[in-house]
């Protein structure tokens, strides 16, 4: 009746586990208390969980994001703080059960739920605003795509308090992964976390490649459109050129797994090298899914915060999408250890060497945007050019392991950790923050606090180099990853080092909680409300619209007759906005319940998966069927908004913009 | 304060969610190729993994698959018919082409589940090597999406009864399904050839 799944399953002999079951209920319990008192739940319902608004889509991915940052930064100080104690016969506090499921938790939501949610945040804050559109491509199927990624990673989450999660790194390698030696349910919670979150993920990048493709703005040719809406649709390619292979590497494993077949068993004629071909075929272009875009946040950045347009636009469109080819070609670099040969070992080393020429391009293009220019060092700036610095070393190391002979020694050990962080965390995650606070003022109406976010700069980037400098040294004194304890006493002093390097991102990580705390509880105040749309002098169509924007973004569609269109308007007395214009009525999505729906039935689908309790398996399956047919079937989805409804916003926004110049 | 009255419309037509779903479904479905290339890759390198099992020389026999071939192909021509009567509104030869396209995808699903059912039978299911790890589930996953186009032909029948008009949120439906089967289509001549024919020879 209930599968693998039984009382023992609840891990109440790990006190860690315990405590933090116990915390998690009580916030819970708050959190959906505090939202029944003040009878939420409907509006709720209405404004947000059935939302087909890319705007309100944005913010929930975010938050989504920042909860998987907290989860996922747990593990990270849990690791640290095990290997400063763990050494010379000390076992430390994490037992090896614990601490290998923690790290592979770590790399997996860090990845999947933090930067790809983050990520899709950003696209859909601003991608259909800069491109003058009023949603994106397919608005049910982007809800979808959120549901999707939010149950998977609860997904993850259970397998806190109802069994285990994997131990076997965040990419799950056989044999290791495979019945034999994982016999457990942590493997299983991976795969159908993956793969739920996978669906949404594919469903984003087709999204957005035919949002960018079919609906921008007339006259916004290729070569007119924003760098972040480039950025988007070359991570979009990568998206729908790698993610089925993820999908495909990883179902058959689940394979091997509930059927006893032999993709990468070590019996019966598998191959287990072929997984590792499968999965970095999507994992090298995964990093540059995740850091174009990130690229793209610095492109628009900087230009604003430096008074001058950026410098080198088509060469960092080509650089973009030199990167994106590129991307394809270099994935063997991540095992040249398995033995195929100079010659293959070369091609690849090659190809690796060659993505710094790109990037080394789009380096030198920021740094000549800001030559000359009148910069302002706002926070979003403080996040730049620490990127520019910090991102500069870890493409450095990159290179270094891009020659084999070097990395047969470097393979797997910290000096990997540390390269891989250094440009994870200083280009991906960077960029990211930069991206929020740029944004921020556009979706909800203030600017973030400003000290808060400088400070939460300081605390990142100074405990970055204490958590992974020292990992550079270990790496190169031979310690490999995953090490649960050791015993040489030479490695000691700079795991000391790398945890209070820990400490120090634990207070960068809580300024950022204090920024978002603060900026909401100064909202109203009328140096932070952005009344005009345009708090920073912007260059791209999105900041001509109203802050936050209304539901249709655009009451008429805007003209582009050049690049930064909406700095050539204002320099040249032209009204993008045309105020005062004949409105006429606007053709919107209806909100549906069809994607959370789905999303829950896919929850219960994965659960009862991986327990083996195959008759809620197939309740989930039909219900995933079900809902989509149903949405199939339903005619009422979408609506018009009236002309004289335009009207009243639109003459609202103007009557704030000419008391705002009045003043 | 109104310099400009014009209302400039063109170029974004207001039913543009609808005119995107097609290229969007094509855009799809070469995702979902790069499923079946992958699994053909699979195959590639798997394909002599006999683990002193059977080998295709024992295993496959063309009688079966030339008819299932021939039903596969067949349905995609009588679904061609579908989309003509379409095209013309007449509903009832519409429901009555994907109502024969069903039987013929049906008898395709059931012919493959008869050959799977037998291949077990004879001790060479997919857990017995992994070639034949490979096979089944390239195949399958062909197969599968063979079952959830029926599904799909059935849902939209049911959606159309009943109705005089062909509105363009249905065209774009039939169109999708229309690429979708076509696309199985091109995918079972890669498998007959590729994992059938090549494996005999």
């Amino acid at each position: 009746m209930l599968g693998r799944l039984s009382l023992s399953a609840i891990p109440l002999d790990v006190p860690i586990l315990v405590g933090t079951f116990i915390g998690v209920l009580i916030v819970g319990v708050a959190v959906l208390g505090l939202i029944t008192y003040y009878g939420k739940w409907g509006y709720l319902w209405k404004e947000w969980f059935t939302t087909v608004d890319h705007k309100r889509l944005a913010v929930m991915y975010i938050v989504l994001a920042l909860v998987a940052l907290a989860r996922g930064f747990a593990d990270a100080i849990m690791m640290r703080t095990q290997l400063a104690l763990a050494y010379a016969g000390n076992p430390g506090y994490l037992p090896p059960h614990h601490y290998d499921q923690i790290f592979s938790a770590h790399g997996t939501i860090m990845i999947f739920f933090l930067a790809m949610a983050f990520m899709t945040g950003l696209f859909n804050f601003i991608v259909p605003l800069q491109i003058g559109a009023r949603d994106v491509a397919y608005p049910f199927l982007n809800n979808l795509s959120f549901w999707m990624t939010a149950v998977a990673f609860m997904l993850v989450n259970v397998s806190l308090f109802i069994g285990e999660f994997s131990q076997c790194g965040w990419l799950a390698y056989p044999p290791l992964s495979e019945m034999q030696f994982s016999p457990g349910v942590g493997v299983d919670y991976y795969i159908w976390a993956i793969q739920i979150s996978g669906v949404g993920t594919l469903l984003t990048g087709v999204n957005f490649f035919v949002t960018i493709v079919k609906m921008r703005a007339p006259g916004m040719t290729w070569l007119k459109m924003p760098v972040f809406t480039w950025t988007a649709f070359c991570s979009s390619i990568l998206i729908m050129a790698t993610f089925p292979v993820l999908t495909v590497a990883v179902a058959l494993l689940g394979l091997d797994r509930y059927f006893g077949m032999h993709f990468f068993t070590n019996d019966g004629g598998g191959n287990q090298m072929l997984y590792l071909n499968l999965i970095w075929a999507w994992g090298h272009p995964e990093v540059y899914i995740l850091v174009l875009p990130a690229f793209g946040v610095f492109s628009e950045v900087v230009p604003a915060f430096s008074g001058k347009p950026l410098f080198g636009y088509k060469t960092m469109v080509y650089a973009t999408c030199s990167i994106m080819v590129l991307s394809f070609l270099v994935w063997v670099h991540h095992f040249f250890t398995m033995g195929a040969g100079p010659d293959v070992n070369a091609f690849f080393g090659i190809a690796t060497m060659i993505i710094s020429i790109p990037t080394g391009v789009k380096l030198f293009n920021w740094l000549f945007t800001m030559y000359k220019g009148r910069i302002q060092y706002h926070a979003c700036m403080y996040w730049a050019v620490g990127f520019m610095v910090v991102f500069t070393i870890g493409g450095m190391t990159g290179v270094m392991m891009a020659i084999p002979g070097s990395d047969f020694v470097l393979h797997n050990s910290l000096f990997l950790i540390a390269h891989f962080h250094n440009v994870i965390i200083g280009g991906v995650y960077f960029g990211y923050v930069c991206g929020m606070n740029f944004w921020a003022p556009k979706v909800l109406g203030f600017k973030m606090n400003e000290a808060w976010g400088i400070r939460a700069f300081w605390f990142w980037l100074v405990g970055f180099f204490f958590a992974f400098m020292p990992l550079y040294v270990l790496g190169f004194e031979g310690m490999t990853r995953r090490m649960n304890h050791y015993d040489n006493p030479a490695w000691h002093p700079w795991m000391l080092i790398a945890e209070v390097g820990a400490v120090l991102i634990l207070f960068g990580v809580v300024c950022q909680l204090m920024q978002i705390f603060v900026s909401i509880r100064d909202c109203n105040k009328p140096e932070n409300r952005d009344f005009t749309g345009d708090p920073w002098n912007g260059r791209t169509l999105e900041w001509s619209t109203s802050s936050p924007p209304p539901v249709y973004n655009y009451a008429i569609v805007p003209h582009v007759s050049s690049l930064d269109a909406y700095m050539h308007d204002k320099e040249n007395g032209i009204d993008t906005r045309q105020a005062g214009a004949q409105y006429e009525a606007i053709h919107m999505p209806k909100n549906t319940a069809a994607g959370i729906s789905a999303g829950a039935f896919a929850l219960i689908f994965g659960f009862a998966a991986v327990w083996y309790i195959w008759w809620l398996a197939a309740i989930g399956l039909v219900g995933v069927i079900a809902t989509i047919i149903a949405r199939s079937a339903n005619k009422d989805i979408d609506y018009y908004i009236p002309a004289e409804e335009v009207a009243r916003i639109e003459n609202e926004h103007t009557r704030k913009l000419m008391a705002q110049a009045a003043e | 304060m109104a310099q400009n009255t014009t209302v400039p419309t063109a170029g974004h037509d207001e039913h543009h969610h609808e005119s995107t779903v097609v290229f969007g479904f094509w855009v799809y479905l070469m995702t979902d190729c790069i499923i079946f290339g992958s699994l053909f890759a699979t195959f590639a390198v798997l394909r002599n993994q006999f683990n002193g099992g059977p080998t295709p020389h024992e295993l496959f026999e063309f009688g079966g698959l030339g008819l299932e071939t021939a039903l596969l192909l067949l349905s995609s021509i009588t679904y061609g018919f579908g989309m003509i009567a379409a095209h013309k509104t007449q509903i009832n030869s519409v429901i009555m082409w994907l109502g024969v396209t069903f039987l013929l995808g049906l008898g395709f699903v059931g012919l493959e589940v008869r050959e799977f059912a037998h291949l077990i039978a004879d001790g060479a299911g997919p857990d017995r090597s992994a070639f034949l790890s490979a096979f089944f589930t390239l195949v399958s996953t062909h197969g599968l999406h063979v079952t959830c186009g029926l599904i799909w032909i059935v849902t939209l029948m049911v959606q159309l009864m009943g109705t005089t008009e062909i509105p363009e949120r249905m065209m774009n439906k039939l169109t999708c399904l229309s690429l979708f089967w076509h696309f199985l289509d091109i995918v079972w001549i890669c498998v007959f050839t590729y994992v059938y024919l090549a494996s005999m020879i």
